[in-house]
Formats: C-alpha cells, sequence, structure tokens
C-alpha cells in the first residue's frame, strides 16, 4: 500500500474501515508500518481564533513531516486546542496527532471529544498525563486528572476494539485510532522507565513519541533495555528532539519545565559558540544522526518551541528522509492542487 | 503522616502481609457481614479502616485500595492521582513536579515493589477510580468481591462490567479495583451523603 492517501479525503469513503493488519491506515501509521524512518514535528498553538493563523503555523512543517503534533495546553499553558487545530488540518489533507492531556478534561469530556475528532478525520492520538497546573498562565486553575495516559489508553482501546465506551454503552461506529504515548526515557526513576513503557504498550499503545533527548548515553542505556525486553518489536519508538535556542533559555527550560533533562556539557558547548541559535540547531541535527543509528528507534519527533522556522533545516540538513519527500500534506488533485494551507472545509 | 508513609513504603513486605491478612480475614467474616447486612456495617469498618491507613498510608478512602500493587505507597497522594506509574515530570533525586518538597509517591512505590512478594503486580493496568466509591471501605469491597467469585450475587452495571472486561488483570490481583459484586446503597456516593 502506498503511503500517499490522505487520512481524509473528501469525496471518497470516509468511513471505508482500516485495511489488514493497521488500527487507522493513517499516513503515519503507514510510513512505521512499512519500515520507514518516520517524522514529525510540533506546531505552535495559535494564541488567536483566526484558521489562517493555525495553517500558517502548519505550512512549513508539513514539507518535511509525516504528521504534525496538535500540542493539549502543554506545560498547563492555554492556546488553541488540539482537537481545533487537528480538525482544521486533518481536514484540509494534513496527517496530524491529537494530544490528549489529562489535566483539564475527564472521562466524559474526552471520550466524547476522542468521537469528534474521529468524525472530523482525525487518526492518530497521543495519549498524555500532562504537567500540573501550577507551571501554566492558569494556575489557579482546577486539576483534573480523572484518567491517567495508560488508563486513558486502555479507554480508548476499549472503544475501538470492543466498541463501547467506558459506561459500557455500545459505540455504532468505533474510532478507527493510531494509539499513541509519551515516554521520558531521562529523568527519573531512569531504570524504571522502560518498564513503564511496557505497560504502557500493555494498555494499547501502538506508537511513543519520548520527550527531549539531549543525554545520548541515557537514552542509548535506556534503548538497549527496551530491546532486551523485546519491546522495540511491538512498538514504534519516535524520540524527541529540539534546538536550543540559547544557554540561558537552556538553563531556564532546565530549571521551570517538568521533565526536562539538559546535561551541562551540552549548555557549556552553547555557551562557548560564537552564534548560540545556530550552535543548538548543529547540536540537534547531530542528536537525530546519533539517534537515528540506535537499534530500535522508528523515527523523530521534532519539537522547536518558538524555533519552527529551524524545523525544515534541521530535518532537511540531519538527512533523516534520504531523499523520501514526507507527506504530511498533498494537494488534493494533481495538478489542480490548491496552495498548501488554503482553508477550505468540506463533508 | 508523611514520615509514617515513607516508613510504609520501607516496610513493604512486612506490611504486604499483614495487609494481606487483614483482607484475608474480612473474607473470612463474609459470613458474619451477610447476616449482618453489609450497608450496616459499613459504616464502623470504614471507621476503623479510615483510622488506621490514614495514619500508615494517608490514605485518602478511595474505595479502591490498590496498595498491594503500588509498593504500599499510597497513589491518592500523588498529586496527579496517577495509577499506574510516575508521570513524565518527577524532579532529579526522585521528588515530586507538583510538591518538590515531597518525594515522588511513584518512586517510591517503585522501590517498595522491590521489596514485596508481589512486586510484580505493579506491571499490571490498573483502571481509573470509581469516583462515587469515595468513602467507602475497600476491605468490605475485597470481601464482597471474593464471596461473588463464589456464585453471590453479581452486579447489573454495564459500566462495572466493561472495566472488569478491559481491566482483567487489574480484577485478578485487585478485585476492589474493578468490582462486580452487588453493592449496598450505603457503599456508593458515602461522601456525597455526608
Ligand atoms: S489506594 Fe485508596 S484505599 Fe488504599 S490507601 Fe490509597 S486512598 Fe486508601
Ligand atoms: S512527580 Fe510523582 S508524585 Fe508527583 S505528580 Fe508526578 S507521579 Fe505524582
Amino acid at each position: 500500500m502506498s503511503v500517499d492517501p490522505k487520512d481524509f479525503s473528501p469525496g471518497l469513503n470516509e468511513w471505508a474501515p482500516p485495511p489488514e493488519g493497521y488500527s487507522s491506515g493513517s499516513r503515519l501509521e503507514r510510513v512505521l508500518r512499512q519500515g520507514r524512518f518516520a517524522v514529525t514535528a510540533e506546531l505552535n498553538p495559535p494564541d488567536s481564533a483566526d484558521p489562517e493563523d493555525v495553517f500558517e503555523a502548519a505550512r512549513p512543517l508539513a514539507e518535511v513531516v509525516d504528521a504534525i503534533n496538535a500540542t493539549d495546553a502543554s506545560g498547563a499553558n492555554c492556546h488553541m486546542s488540539s482537537i481545533g487545530i487537528c480538525s482544521l488540518l486533518t481536514r484540509a489533507g494534513y496527517g496530524t496527532i491529537y494530544q490528549i492531556s489529562c489535566r483539564d478534561r475527564n472521562r466524559i469530556a474526552i471520550q466524547g471529544d476522542v468521537l469528534g475528532a474521529a468524525a472530523m478525520g482525525v487518526r492518530n492520538v497521543l495519549c498524555l498525563t500532562g504537567d500540573g497546573v501550577g507551571v501554566g498562565d492558569q494556575p489557579g486553575a482546577k486539576p483534573v486528572f480523572d484518567l491517567d495516559s495508560i488508563s486513558l489508553l486502555r479507554a480508548l482501546k476499549t472503544m475501538r476494539d470492543e466498541g463501547a465506551f467506558l459506561s459500557g454503552r455500545k459505540i455504532s461506529r468505533p474510532p478507527p485510532l493510531f494509539l499513541g504515548a509519551a515516554e521520558n526515557p531521562c529523568v527519573t526513576p531512569v531504570e524504571w522507565r522502560p518498564e513503564r513503557l511496557a505497560k504502557k504498550i500493555e494498555a494499547g499503545a501502538e506508537y511513543i513519541q519520548t520527550n527531549y533527548i539531549f543525554d545520548m548515553p541515557v537514552f542509548e542505556a535506556f534503548m538497549a533495555r527496551v530491546r532486551d525486553l523485546g519491546l522495540d518489536k511491538k512498538v514504534f519508538i519516535l524520540a524527541g528532539v529540539g534546538p536550543l535556542a540559547s544557554p540561558r533559555a537552556a538553563r531556564w527550560m532546565r530549571s521551570n519545565v517538568p521533565g526536562i533533562h539538559i546535561p551541562e556539557h551540552v549548555i557549556e558547548r552553547m555557551e562557548k559558540a560564537e552564534k548560540p541559535g545556530e550552535e543548538g540547531k548543529r547540536i540537534c541535527i547531530e542528536l537525530i544522526q546519533q539517534i537515528r543509528e540506535i537499534q530500535g528507534v522508528a523515527g523523530v519527533h521534532v519539537m522547536a518551541y518558538r524555533r519552527e522556522h529551524q524545523v525544515s533545516e534541521i530535518i532537511l540538513e540531519s538527512g533523516v528522509l534520504a531523499g523520501r519527500r514526507p507527506v504530511a500534506r498533498r494537494s488534493r488533485v494533481q495538478g489542480q492542487g490548491r496552495p498548501a494551507g488554503e482553508p477550505r472545509m468540506e463533508g | 503522616m508523611y514520615r509514617l508513609r515513607l516508613w510504609s513504603v520501607r516496610h513493604a513486605r512486612g506490611l504486604e502481609r499483614v495487609y494481606k491478612w487483614v483482607e484475608g480475614a474480612m473474607v473470612g467474616l463474609d459470613p458474619v457481614f451477610s447476616r449482618l447486612g453489609y450497608a450496616r456495617v459499613e459504616r464502623p469498618v470504614a471507621l476503623v479502616e479510615r483510622s488506621v491507613k490514614t495514619l500508615l498510608f494517608d490514605c485518602e478512602m478511595c474505595g479502591q485500595c490498590v496498595l498491594s500493587s503500588t509498593g504500599m505507597s499510597c497513589p491518592m497522594n500523588c498529586p496527579k492521582q496517577l495509577r499506574n506509574g510516575p508521570c513524565g515530570g518527577v524532579r532529579p533525586g526522585g521528588y515530586c513536579e507538583v510538591k518538590p518538597w515531597m518525594r515522588c509517591v511513584w518512586c517510591d512505590a517503585w522501590e517498595g515493589a522491590q521489596r514485596m512478594r508481589n512486586g510484580a503486580w505493579i506491571h499490571e493496568v490498573l483502571p481509573p477510580v470509581d469516583r462515587s466509591l469515595k468513602g467507602s471501605s475497600s476491605w468490605l469491597r475485597v470481601a464482597r468481591e471474593k464471596a461473588a467469585e463464589r456464585g453471590h450475587s453479581e452486579t447489573k452495571s454495564r459500566a462495572r462490567r466493561i472495566v472488569a472486561k478491559a481491566f482483567a488483570g487489574a480484577r485478578r490481583n485487585e478485585p476492589a479495583s474493578a468490582p462486580l459484586a452487588e453493592e449496598p446503597q450505603s457503599a456508593v456516593n458515602r461522601e456525597a451523603q455526608r
């Protein structure tokens, strides 16, 4: 099967069940199951109600990635919702990853949103616990955490495979989802992270996107254990990377953003550099090239917060695409394609 | 109490045995409870359970105790109330992302589990908490579940059945986490009744 078809194609039968051996048939799932090195990237969600702002942010990413992650108020900061962004982009022909955090919504809201997203054509979801509200822009908000990332995975798997809500009520058209989760290989308790990964797979995860990897020895040890447990055969692991802006920004991130581990030598290298921004990009490219050599890694996930302009250079210069032209978006009809990202709602 | 709670994790192995024994005793008392009526014993047993477990584990009386699967470190003390392992924000040295002065409940759970005979239970995927059971006795719930396994009345609730099916492994180890037995009204929504 080719990787060409879109997750959502107006005019085709949107309700066609996923092909044999696939959970969703999404573009990302096809790329991974065909054994190609997948590339995903995170979109900077706008603080705006203008759809054009979404397309503007997505356009440069779409050239070089297989799917675009729409974050769900990451760091507990409020932005346009993940489901809104995914719906807009999916309908315009982009491959998307719908991030769901357990921090802001209870099980009733989440299950309903998932059906809504699936009806809009969204196929890839990423189940997250979410950062505490205290680090965000509205620390007085009520933290929900009704589910956790692992029970959320199992709940969505139940919706998809059993065709039922957690209430037991039947779902007449179950959502064809490709289920993902996150993992943070470089933070405490590192010895237990591979076992926790196993638990996520057990709960239903089919792909994993990791948090930032800056510490190669720790990540390599993690992957060695993952291979020992045979987990790399059961799940596609996309390693998270990203360019650092400056030594100051790196230190700030390390102490203020939960779950970020940056070794001192990386920051020192940036301090010595003449142009820290360029050095941050260089480091990111080198990391991608090293990560790619590690057995069991199925792709990379680029998170370039406020450095989205660098994403395409990073991916192209790292050579991970190996000449492949990814298809986070293809024009609708060959020959008469509309300019990428032009909003036109259909169906 | 925080200090006592850390002590409990350090003594997870011994406490595991004691806890199993208490649960076993509760199961053994099922005929007595049945005769008196589970509705009537709910309040006094919950009171005893609350006193003992608040002291030892900072128990929040979630009604679905899973201590045996979490290294005797109560997961309701995790600020995110996670039931399946640590979040991605654990601070260096094993401190909590949300409450930096506190040990991460799940780092402790992991250490506690290493000491326990059934430590491997920590790998089982646990279902979300049924919030309507808050305040009820988990011990009595286990007793009812074991009795139900011997053929007593089973719930007609579709919700409970799908959870028990989707989280079958958890139910095997911790029946109270995905209960199926009929429950007296006094064991549901106790907080709301107060
Ligand atoms: S798991 Fe529930 S019942 Fe057990 S100690 Fe914690 S709050 Fe109490
Ligand atoms: S650091 Fe540990 S205790 Fe704190 S929220 Fe995360 S898992 Fe819970």
